[in-house]
């Protein structure tokens, strides 16, 4: 009797289950989405230029730095690394130096039109760059900034500022007002009340904001194609380059192209959360 | 020397108006309480005497300097707040001698007035750890150390005890005052507690929708509200109050019974006792026993006289029960008289 009845009637335990399944289904899906062309290009990246070019490939990277040393010496890669670290490290600066005072004001001041600039900044990232991008270079071929690595930077910073405003708002937000206001009634100015408590308890989360800030400088492309012809960054050049480049080149450039990218996001992740308003765990 | 002057303040937020026109001189080393219901602007004159908020109008003094101008850090100040505040990246004793550290104090005397405060406040085992490793209670006392250190004219507390729970709440509020004697400084202390305020002040200032309605000493608030809204806040539960019905010379009728009350009042009054200064006896008011409520040393009675509520707090080896009908003598002494049109004491 009892045995027929939890045949037909499908129990909660069972729901359960196949929900279970479901789930790591997916997430077992998208780690894969994200992991494979990874491991693939680690591998080719790791395998002399021979294996590269061969077929079939084996899936266990053979631990030959061939590739990466012939990347090392192609004419002008050093270079180009050089301009991304370059333009990565002005766009960071500027970046926190702009948006950190803008997420400070938008945490602690109320101001008419505060709920428009906030979204004004988010739409600022709605423009598409292709659109921004020739008439930014007909501007910059006038005024001087051309094929150099602050008006590139500069371009930068715009496509990182909202998010360093809105990380870094978040930030201020997760600090009570009263500690400041300790501070003032301890002998403190607003600006010394900023540099003796607030700093100290954001720097974490300053820090994070600006290698996001390196991270998206380091991965932009069009601006960087379009903006500059003889100080390419590593993604203009590799781009430029792309079609006439061996495969094996190819895929230890994006190997190098990636793996900082990827360290700095995975060290940052959670105040990339925090900028959504998702608690930190 | 830190007299607190405070004159014709008032405050605005947009169209809400938040403080009226406060007038309030604080004595030299007095205690003084803020006390009123949440969103009465106790907090608002707090964070105006400390700076934190700027009067539209108005005027404050502190021992004789006016200082409505001036940031937090030149008032005098110290000041212990709600969620204590306490900086989370520096340890107790960096906490405690930040303010002095401030004031580019040589590191002996920081040292020695850290040690001294936090003896005062038995946190001296304490002076090592950050606050995410102490307690409530203890974030509390580091709070209350900080501003000590500070060696302020005046210090101010808003609601300092409002997040301990109620056991350490009674044994911080004995220490603060203790410590708070002894420091001679001015004190204002916010707070919602009427019991915290009755133990602590020198003079309670009771204040409703931005105005200060009374200020005078404990005793004085409780047993001579100067208004009905003060009668009805203060005690629990608070004053009781009954329509009169005039009589001849000064005397008044409340629900069959006779008294003597203020003979210059015009109109009608109302009449107000507390729970407390009533006797069941022979003759009295009628009261018909709604609710009796036991509360180990008395017995808190809720019952009906004349159509209103009324609540007597009596003894507890009295045998009574809801339904029962009780003669309710107040005392006649204790009896006070509201003008209902201006809600002011009559006499």
């Amino acid at each position: 009797m009892t045995a027929s009845a939890t045949d037909i009637i499908e129990t909660p335990a069972d729901t359960r289950k196949s929900g279970q399944f479901l789930y790591k289904a997916s997430v077992v899906f998208l780690c894969a989405w994200v992991i494979v062309p990874l491991y693939f290009l680690l591998i080719n990246t790791l395998s002399s230029p021979e294996a590269v070019n061969a077929f079939p490939k084996s899936f266990i990277p053979e631990f030959d730095l061939g590739s990466l040393a012939f990347f090392a010496n192609f004419a002008g890669i050093l270079t180009a690394l050089k301009n991304s670290v370059l333009v990565a490290a002005l766009t960071m600066v500027m970046s926190i130096a702009i948006g950190a005072p803008a997420g400070y004001a938008l945490s602690r001041f109320e101001f008419p039109g505060k709920g428009l600039f906030r979204l004004l900044i988010l739409l600022t990232r709605a423009f598409p760059l292709p659109l921004l991008a020739l008439p930014l270079a007909v501007m910059f071929i006038r005024t001087g900034p051309d094929d150099t690595a602050f008006g590139l930077a500069l371009v930068h910073t715009t496509l990182a500022i909202p998010f360093a405003v809105l990380i870094t708002f978040s930030l201020f937000s997760g600090i009570p007002i009263e500690l400041e206001e300790a501070a003032w009634t301890l002998g403190c100015t607003r600006f010394t009340a900023f540099t003796k408590v607030v700093f100290p308890l954001i720097l974490p989360g300053i820090t994070a904001s600006a290698i996001f800030a390196f991270v998206i400088s380091w991965n932009e492309v069009f601006a960087a194609a379009v903006l500059t012809i003889e100080n390419r960054t590593l993604t203009a050049f590799l781009l430029q380059n792309l079609d006439t480049s061996p495969l094996h080149l190819k895929f230890a450039g994006g190997f190098i192209l990636i793996v900082p990218a990827l360290i700095f996001i995975f060290a940052v992740r959670k105040y990339l959360f925090a900028m959504w308003g998702i608690a930190n765990r | 020397m830190a007299e607190i002057q405070i004159k014709n303040v008032a405050k605005r937020f947009g169209s809400y108006q938040a403080l009226h026109d406060i007038n309030l001189t604080i004595a030299d080393q007095e205690f003084m309480v803020l006390l009123g219901a949440s969103g009465c602007g106790k907090s608002t004159l707090l964070r105006i005497i400390a700076g934190l908020e700027t009067a539209t109008t108005g005027e404050v003094w502190i021992g004789g300097r006016r200082v409505d101008h001036l940031s937090p850090k030149d008032r005098g100040i110290a000041m212990v707040f709600q969620n204590y505040a306490v900086f989370p990246h520096l340890t107790v004793f960096e906490n405690i001698g930040f303010g002095l550290r401030m004031q580019k104090l040589p590191d002996a005397e920081v040292r020695r007035r850290v040690e001294r405060t936090a003896g005062l406040m038995h946190i001296d085992q304490l002076l090592k750890r950050y606050s995410g490793e102490l307690s409530g209670g203890q974030r509390q006392r580091v709070a209350v150390a900080r501003a000590l250190a500070m060696e302020p004219d005046v210090i101010l507390m808003d609601e300092p005890l409002s997040n301990l729970d109620a056991l350490l709440r009674l044994e911080m509020r004995a220490e603060l005052k203790g410590v708070l004697a002894e420091s001679n400084t001015t004190a204002i202390y916010v707070t919602h507690d009427q019991v915290e305020a009755m133990s602590l002040a020198d003079r309670i200032s009771v204040m409703h929708e931005g105005r200060i309605v009374q200020a005078a000493t404990p005793v004085e608030v409780y047993r001579n509200p100067a208004e009905r809204f003060v009668a009805g806040f203060i005690g629990n539960p608070p004053m009781n109050f009954l329509p009169a019905n005039r009589l001849e010379g000064g005397r008044w009728q409340v629900a069959g019974q006779t008294y003597n009350g203020p003979a210059t009042a015009n109109g009608a009054v109302e009449f107000a006792i507390r729970p407390e200064d009533i006797t069941p006896s022979d003759s009295g008011l009628p009261a018909k026993v709604r609710l009796v409520e036991p509360l180990g040393a008395h017995l808190l009675v809720t019952c009906d006289v004349d159509g209103s509520m009324f609540r007597a707090i009596l003894e507890s080896d009295l045998n009574v029960k809801a339904g029962d009908m009780l003669a309710l003598a107040p005392q006649t002494d204790r009896i006070r008289w509201f003008d209902p049109q201006t809600s002011l004491a009559v006499a």
